[in-house]
């Protein structure tokens, strides 16, 4: 708890602006992407970490990005510069299926 | 030992193998070796995952290392070992090198196929440059005969959204390479993930499987050996029998026993029953499985 606590308030120091939203972040947790669809402002980065004792990827459909193998505790970022909506999926487990939604960041 | 010099020693075995076909001396200087009856004699082992640092398995270089001390103890060295893939558990250079390390110990000829762990990024470079099986194709896969049995390496660990997938080229070579064998030709079969659908939901399938099961169902004696699941499971399709291996790393859920595949951590002395390699004995299409857990 005192962790947490402590993570809230570095957010809410080191980044101001952005506090209102969390920062979007994606976690690979018992062979899912968690949340399984993410809505995100165009220019925003999503982190997709790897919180599974099993390695993961993060790979585009449309082959657009490609984490490569995420180990445990892998953390990736990619940055979604165009609005769109983004399917991935792991090569390694590929039942395991997400989707970033990037909207144009004025709307 | 330098990548320069395993790689002549893997080049020169692998052609040893197919070489034995046709040069006498080659030959004869087998037989001394094998056993007293004419049995062809080989082992399987797979998925080792190589950098894999988790309870369920903290050192998996040496299980490895164990796999590879049984197989070279055996009192008869078997004609060959195969590896049905996952070497390394994300083809880095350091796994796939640390993995060559262990490997190259064996005292029979290796052969090594990928997994999808070996060919991460879709990049089938790091696995070639450390395992390519000699005289296989542009695609990787492979086939040969030796001492009547008629060998086949099929891949069906690329186009990661439809793993397994053997794909069109890949089933017109093998439609290509089993026209010209006998029907009573023993032919045994090698690959990754298995060929038949064995528990789809977690992917432990290929897609287009069945096409190449129907090229093999004319043939009086087929084994076709998978590694993949991590555990041993054999299935039997008329003359067809398929028999996934355990793995040297650690074992998975048995199939629908838990919400998802991955690895289950044992106590060790558990973990080491759990885990081991395959001998495979083949005397005139009778196929012998004996599975070897790395402790009893």
């Amino acid at each position: 708890m005192r962790y947490l606590i402590l993570a809230i308030l570095t957010a809410l120091l080191m980044a101001p602006a952005a506090a209102s939203s969390s920062a979007p972040a994606v976690h690979m947790k018992d062979d899912a992407y968690q949340p399984p669809s993410l809505t995100v402002d165009a220019g925003q980065t999503v982190t997709f970490t790897n919180d599974d004792d099993d390695a993961h990827t993060v790979t585009a459909t449309d082959g657009s990005f490609d984490s490569k193998g995420l180990d445990t505790h892998g953390v990736w970022r990619h940055t979604f510069a165009k609005p769109g909506v983004y399917k991935y999926f792991c090569e390694l487990h590929p039942f395991m299926k997400g989707t970033v939604v990037v909207k144009a960041a004025n709307s | 030992m330098r990548r320069g010099s395993f790689l002549e020693h893997v080049a020169w075995t692998g052609a040893g193998i197919a070489y034995s076909l046709g040069a006498g001396g080659l030959l004869s200087g087998r037989a001394v070796a094998a056993s007293a009856n004419d049995a062809v004699e080989f082992v399987q082992i797979s998925d080792s995952h190589i950098g894999f640092h988790q309870p369920a398995n903290p050192d998996v270089a040496q299980t490895l290392q164990m796999t590879v001390d049984a197989i070279n103890a055996m009192p008869t060295q078997p004609s060959f070992v195969v590896h049905t893939g996952d070497i390394t558990h994300l083809s880095t250079a350091k796994q796939f090198d640390d993995a060559r390390a262990i490997l190259s110990q064996l005292r029979a000829p290796l052969i090594a196929l990928p997994g999808e762990h070996d060919v991460v990024g879709n990049d089938f470079k790091p696995y070639l440059a450390n395992f390519r099986i000699p005289q296989s194709t542009t695609g990787g896969w492979a086939s040969w005969d030796a001492r009547g049995v008629h060998y086949v390496v099929v891949l069906n660990v690329f186009n990661f959204e439809k793993m397994g997938l053997l794909g069109t080229d890949q089933l017109g070579w093998l439609a290509n390479d089993l026209a010209r064998v006998a029907s009573s030709t023993p032919v045994v079969v090698f690959t990754h993930v298995p060929l038949y659908a064995l528990y789809p939901q977690w992917g432990w399938t290929t897609e287009d499987g069945t096409k190449a099961i129907a090229l093999l169902q004319r043939f009086d004696h087929v084994t076709i050996l998978n590694g993949h699941i991590h555990q041993i499971v054999t299935h039997q399709e008329g003359n067809i029998r398929f028999a996934s291996a355990d793995a040297t790393a650690y074992p998975q859920p048995k199939p629908g026993a838990a919400a998802k595949p991955g690895p289950v951590t044992l106590p060790h002395a558990d973990l080491l029953r759990a885990i081991g390699y395959r001998k495979v004995e083949i005397d005139d299409g009778n196929v012998r499985l004996e599975d070897r857990a790395l402790a009893t």
